[in-house]
């Protein structure tokens, strides 16, 4: 019998999805090594996302509080999550890999000397041998990982685990206070500057248009990606290229350095394909590319390619879905 | 002001690496190396940190790996590091955790005030190692840096790309910091310079030298394969074709 805990993610008073996922890979987890699994959050006054997370079967929820843990910082949270974990006893710590994800679980696994896997996508064997699978090299290559320690630490990629769905269990929650020296902590949390949108969140999204250096200008996102994913409802995505011009948001980039995402479908608009761009979306179920070079490395993974210039082919698309 | 840095030598991120064929390590002939794109930015920014600064300042650039990567701690020095260090041992003895107890050790060694990597090695993707180095040390951190900001009093003020926005963060030193892609473009390094940081002081050290004693990896990769391919699909002759295959075909519209 094993103990896992997953370490789940809260924004402003909410649960984050993501951290569903990481409920998902923990029973995945459960169901090979026996056992059931706990839960943690952390924050200062968060009685109503532990209570929310009382409804995925978990054992136990942890909600661990401390006025110093009211902002994210890394140092505060890691020794938070830290608590939790000891408190629960689990050989197994599950986190999803979203950018606090990736921040505080190292430290986390650190704190337990723990070896860490990170994006995993895949859990293979049983209990006599548990192997992650994990791309490596932007996802050329496929690691298979063993981890040594007798605490295994994990972040698991979102896009291989369907968000876990309340069950309407009712885990009885511990709270216990993080406990932690205030002046201990040498950093502190200033500010976050939002990228506010109606749009669907990208790695949510059931449909992704992203768009490349093909567009040319940043306005031609407005001018021709946004009517496009209006009528899709779909969210915005980018290539690395016309985030580092400034055309768009840096939390829009798409690949291995950015955001993972695969929706039903992923339209690439004036983007090439580069691997570390196919890195983010090749797992999109439908794949449409519209690029005018039809040698664009893009068009290897694409479902349908249409070979056009993305300013005659985008409207007419847009409008032919305003006209149905 | 003393920086550590580091040179990861790591295969081009330009070529496509494919596994050996019994799949327990990766084909590395005909591939090109070359430094870690974040540990490039990550030594630009030391550079100008130090420039920036008004008390002197020395940088330190550190690679793990074998005598090759040599190649990567001098490009640092040519791009403007001051000393370099080669911990010289195979990469397939190393996992995220002992590279970071290493370069802990040297951070000790060398009475460091603040670590700038980069936020991952683009060949094993972890993005762990500054990150475990900062929970060893006791050091605040702060990854995926965008703009960093020293403030009068020695404090670090950086912004981290994050989900939904972009994050302020202050931190004092000494403290961690990682890098993203969107921090500076790296300068070239100049033939010149490139002479000039062959007479840089250079030094070699195996993991023993440092006490920590390499052989018991916490984590190993066992296995490499290829991802399963996509199967190219078709190409569309017009936007009508397009579209009727979208809804009746695929189902997505
Ligand atoms: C360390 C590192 C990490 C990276 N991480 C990422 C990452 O996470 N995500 C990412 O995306 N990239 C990443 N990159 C960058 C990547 O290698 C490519 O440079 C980038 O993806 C290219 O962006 P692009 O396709 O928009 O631009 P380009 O490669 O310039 O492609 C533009 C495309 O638009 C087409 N086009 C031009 N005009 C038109 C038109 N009128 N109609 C139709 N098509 C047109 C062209 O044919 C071309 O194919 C990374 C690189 C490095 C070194
Ligand atoms: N072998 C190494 N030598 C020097 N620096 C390294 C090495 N491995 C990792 N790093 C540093 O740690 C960062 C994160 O690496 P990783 O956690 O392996 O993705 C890299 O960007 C480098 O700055």
């Amino acid at each position: 019998m094993s103990k896992i805990i997953v370490l789940a993610e809260q924004s402003e008073g909410s649960v984050v999805k993501a951290s569903l996922s990481a409920v998902t890979a923990a029973r995945q987890l459960a169901e090979k090594v026996g056992g059931g699994f706990d839960i943690a959050v952390v924050g200062h006054q968060i009685g109503e996302v532990a209570s929310a997370l009382t409804g995925y079967g978990a054992e136990r929820v942890y909600q661990v509080e401390d006025p110093s843990c009211e902002g994210y910082t890394a140092q505060a949270f890691a020794q938070a999550f830290h608590k939790a974990v000891e408190a629960s006893g689990a050989s197994f710590v599950i986190s999803a890999s979203t950018a606090k994800g990736k921040d505080c679980t190292p430290r986390v696994a650190a704190r337990l000397d723990a070896g860490m896997a990170s994006d995993v996508t895949g859990i293979e064997g049983d209990s006599s041998g548990l192997v992650y699978v994990r791309p490596m090299w932007a996802g050329n290559i496929i690691g298979r990982v063993k981890i040594n320690t007798d605490v295994q630490v994990l972040t698991v990629r979102t896009t291989e685990f369907d968000a876990a769905v309340s069950t309407g269990g009712q885990s009885p929650i511990e709270s216990i206070a993080a406990g932690i020296d205030a002046s201990s902590l040498r950093m502190s949390y200033v500010s976050l500057d939002s990228v506010k949108s109606d749009r669907p969140a990208l790695t949510d999204a059931d449909a992704v248009i992203s768009g490349g250096r093909g567009l040319k200008e940043g306005e031609n996102f407005e001018k021709i990606i946004a009517p496009l994913a209006d009528e899709l409802n779909a969210a915005i995505g980018a290539s690395r290229a016309v985030v580092d011009l400034g055309w768009v948001p840096n939390d829009w980039q798409v690949g291995q350095t950015g955001k993972v995402v695969a929706p039903d479908l992923y339209i690439a608009v004036g983007i090439s394909g580069a691997i570390q761009h196919l890195a983010g979306m090749k797992g999109s179920k439908t794949i449409v590319a519209i690029n005018k070079d039809p040698e664009a490395p893009i068009f290897q993974v694409a479902d349908y390619g249409l070979v056009a210039d993305l300013f005659d082919a985008v409207p007419q698309i847009t409008a032919q879905l305003k006209d149905r | 002001m003393k920086i550590l840095v580091t040179a990861k030598r790591v295969t081009d991120w330009d070529s496509k690496v494919v596994p050996t064929s019994d799949g327990t390590g990766i084909d590395f002939d005909n591939v090109d190396f070359k430094m870690n794109p974040f540990c490039e930015i990550a030594v630009e920014e030391a550079i100008r940190i130090a420039d920036a600064s008004d008390e002197d300042s020395e940088i330190v650039v550190v690679a793990i790996g074998d005598d090759e990567a040599t190649q990567q701690v001098r490009q640092a020095l040519a791009m403007g590091a001051h000393k370099g260090i080669l911990i010289e041992c195979e990469e397939s003895e190393l996992d995220s955790d002992y590279v970071a107890k290493l370069l802990v050790k040297v951070c000790e060694d060398e009475d460091i005030d603040l670590v700038l990597l980069g936020k991952q090695a683009v060949d094993g993707d972890s993005n762990q190692v500054g990150q475990l180095m900062a929970e060893y040390l006791g050091w605040p951190q702060a990854t995926f840096a965008y703009k960093i900001k020293p403030n009068d009093g020695g404090d670090m003020e950086v912004q981290r790309e994050v989900d939904g926005g972009v994050e302020t963060v202050t931190l004092s030193l000494p403290a961690v910091i990682t890098t993203d892609l969107r921090l500076n473009e790296p300068r070239y390094a100049t033939l010149p310079n490139i002479m000039k940081a062959k007479r840089k002081p250079f030094e070699t050290f195996e993991p023993d030298d440092l006490d920590i004693e390499l052989g018991s990896p916490k984590v190993e990769v066992v296995g490499y394969s290829l991802p399963s391919e996509r199967q190219a699909g078709q190409i569309v002759g017009s936007v009508q074709e397009l579209m009727e295959k979208l809804s009746q075909e695929a189902k997505v519209i």
